[in-house]
């Protein structure tokens, strides 16, 4: 005998009646009472109960509503939700996708040159991007979950600033020093944790961004401390300067000076970078070492069984992941011209783990997608304020729902014998650290 | 003698605190030849598999692995993936431990890692598109393709692994095995949960492997007419101790055997046989 679910008004009422219980032990602190200094600075409190009240009667009302649509609908498949017609639309949007990104990101500082907020968005999306896939090496492919990913973001960038303003070194050899360093870190952050798996390598990554953070707030005479590191210097074209000066690039072009030329030259940077962390993480999947970071996150004893050292293999990965790390780091600290070590907190490393994620672990077009859905839709829900990120984590849990693996889950092959075909998110295993 | 012996245990202990698993075990595996451990359920066959192959390190005595080239190799002293790398001893496992989100044809590059490194300069050569590598590459998908073509599974060289049915993983994990071009192949098992068909398929494989590559074959096995059908050479374990060795024939008489399979005492079962013949 099945279990039939009851349809009756009474079992109706009853799930309403739940929904409105969670709301109201939710929202009651949450809406129900606002704290506020008084008149003379102590700390006063006023009820809001018929907010609460409105609000426990939405969600009364809205289970009620979805209950019934889901007694007459009933359990549907996506073929009956979304026509065939659109669904082939979609696919062929998918193709054509990545390209059409990559020209439309290419065209933005032309498209919107005179929108300095735009460019800056961009800049920063793709800050993320770039961020994203770097993680995405660890996390996604050979599946390590890294929670301390911005210790690497720091290291670039205190790399960067320390050796600029100490020792007047141009961005350009910086970049790779940095990137350098920051793989470097990445050993040694690997090398204790290669024993370490799920939740325990989580909490140790974690705790190793939490270190150089508190280092570099404390070792104030190489660091500066909570104050930071100022007047860093920005990059230059291959060593012509982007100011307002005589031999600036602006004067021996001979156009007029515009603040906007180092936005753009910026702009392109960060997408040269991210482009090149795309382009290596690429190849680096279809060589042997980057099958087996996946056949690490697939099953590590079938790995060692195959002679596959799988210490060696982690490292690799943690280092690769940290390089790129690097890279935005130095980016960052160019670009800002100032970094402290507040840019460094573990909400970094939790985004862009989150952007990982979203984006479906291993997918590079879902990472790109998703830091873009994350950065630029926190932007846009910036007319919300306050309630910014209520709708943001809305939106985020509805995603998840729609799409538990992501935003592209699916797999595609490194190599094939007669047809390419992508390999159904189930099957591919998440690791275990 | 020594020199047509693959492999031979000599007095391996294993124990997990007080527990003893294997005791003063000792055997040989013949060079070219497939070579059966058969006994009872817990009677520390997979045990003595995980210390061969490097999964655990024995408590006691020596395991030594004599290669073609007389180059012998202390296998309790290599630990891990070295058994696989250096001493080219590969396994399958009891549990099936395919990659199940990579394809069929993925798994076996996989399991030519080591080589492919080394074709691909340790990544360098392989990221700037060295010829080199390339022509490495392809010698490794033309190695994949002929294992692939003899486990029958060329037309499902582009699905996952894990979408395919039981039997064709069984005979896939064996390809990947053999796809590290090993000296001694350790098989767990293979036969675990075939149908009859699909068993009569994997002796088939299996002594196709022996007769023309001559591989040496070590393999655990329950399925009595797998293992008495293409076994050269049989090892019997009873509670963590050899308890006969011989050919299949030899060894289906031995009135200790039948008694550590009907879990009674010898007297018995010479009783049990001498009746029912």
């Amino acid at each position: 005998m099945t279990a039939k679910p009851a349809t009756g008004i009474p079992s109706l009422l009853k799930t309403a009646f739940v929904n409105a219980l969670i709301a109201l032990v939710l929202f009651s602190l949450m809406v129900g009472i606002r704290t506020e200094a008084g008149s003379d600075g102590q700390l006063t409190y006023v009820t809001r109960f018929g907010e609460l009240a409105s609000l426990v009667a939405i969600v009364f009302g809205g289970s009620i509503v979805i209950e019934l649509l889901r007694q007459w609908i009933g359990p549907t498949g996506t073929e009956k939700l979304v026509p065939p017609a659109i669904q082939s639309g979609m696919s062929f949007v998918g193709r054509y996708l990545a390209p059409a990104l990559l020209i439309f990101t290419l065209l933005v500082p032309v498209i919107f040159y005179d929108q300095r907020y735009i460019l800056d968005l961009g800049i920063l999306v793709l800050t993320y991007v770039m961020l994203g896939w770097g993680l995405n090496v660890v996390v996604g492919l050979a599946g390590l979950l890294d929670l301390g990913y911005v210790a690497f973001y720091a290291v670039g960038a205190y790399s960067y600033a320390l050796l600029a303003t100490n020792f007047g070194w141009s961005f350009w050899v910086c970049l790779p020093l940095a990137g350098i360093l920051a793989a470097f870190w990445g050993v040694l952050l690997g090398f204790p944790v290669l024993r370490l798996r799920g939740d325990y390598l989580a909490i140790v990554t974690l705790a190793f961004g939490e270190i150089i953070r508190l280092v570099i707030i404390n070792w104030q005479e190489l660091t500066g401390g909570p104050n930071g590191v100022t007047g860093i210097p920005r990059p230059s074209f291959f060593g012509i300067p982007l100011d307002n000066s005589d031999d600036g690039l602006a004067a021996r072009l001979g156009i007029e000076y515009s603040a906007t030329h180092r936005i753009v030259f910026l702009f392109y940077v960060i997408l040269a970078l991210a482009l090149l962390t795309n382009w290596v993480t690429i190849r680096l999947r279809r060589l042997p070492i980057g099958r087996a970071w996946e056949a690490l996150r697939e099953d590590e004893v079938a790995c060692r069984a195959l002679g596959i050292n799988t210490t060696t293999t982690k490292l690799t990965a943690f280092a690769t992941g940290a390089m790129f790390g690097g890279f935005a780091g130095a980016f960052f600290a160019t670009r800002q011209g100032f970094i402290s070590p507040e840019s460094f907190t573990f909400q970094e490393s939790a985004l862009v783990l989150a952007i990982v994620v979203l984006g479906g672990m291993g997918s590079q077009l879902g990472v790109a997608l998703a830091a873009l859905t994350m950065i630029g839709g926190f932007e846009l829900f910036r007319g919300l304020e306050t309630y910014r990120m209520l709708v943001f984590g809305m939106a985020m849990v509805l995603i998840m729902i729609w799409r538990p693996r992501g935003l592209i889950g699916h797999r595609a092959p490194t190599v094939y014998l007669t047809k390419a075909q992508a390999i159904s998110s189930d099957l591919v295993k998440e690791g275990h650290g | 003698m020594s020199d047509d012996k693959i492999l031979s245990v000599d007095r391996l202990t294993m124990r997990f605190g007080g527990i003893v698993a294997v005791q003063d075990l000792s055997f040989a595996a013949d060079r070219k030849k497939i070579t059966a451990l058969i006994g009872p359920n817990g009677a520390g066959k997979t045990t003595v598999f995980n210390c061969i192959t490097g999964f655990y390190k024995p408590s006691g005595g020596t395991i030594r692995l004599t290669h073609d080239d007389g180059r012998v190799i202390a296998l309790e002293r290599l630990n891990d993936f070295r058994i696989a790398k250096q001493a080219k001893v590969a396994r399958t496992f009891q549990n099936i431990r395919l990659f199940p989100g990579m394809t069929a044809l993925e798994n076996l590059m996989v399991a030519q890692h080591n080589a492919l490194m080394r074709a691909s300069g340790f990544t360098l050569l392989g990221l700037v598109g060295a010829p080199v590598y390339r022509d490495a590459e392809r010698h490794a998908i033309d190695l994949a393709t002929d294992w692939l073509r003899r486990v029958n599974l060329l037309d499902r060289a582009d699905d996952a692994a894990g979408n395919l049915a039981y039997g064709d993983q069984r005979r896939l994990e064996i390809a990947r095995a053999m796809c590290t071009e090993p000296a001694l192949l350790c098989l767990d098992e293979p036969a675990a949960g075939l149908n009859a068909r699909e068993s009569a398929a994997l002796s088939e494989l299996l002594l196709s492997i022996r007769n023309e590559l001559g591989t040496s074959i070590l393999l655990i096995e329950h399925d009595m007419s797998v293992v008495m059908e293409i076994s050269d050479h049989i090892v019997v374990m009873d509670h963590g101790v050899k308890i006969a060795q011989g050919t299949p024939r030899e060894v289906r008489d031995d009135p200790k055997v039948i008694a550590a399979y009907l879990g009674t005492d010898e007297e018995e079962a010479v009783a049990v046989m001498e009746s029912g013949s």
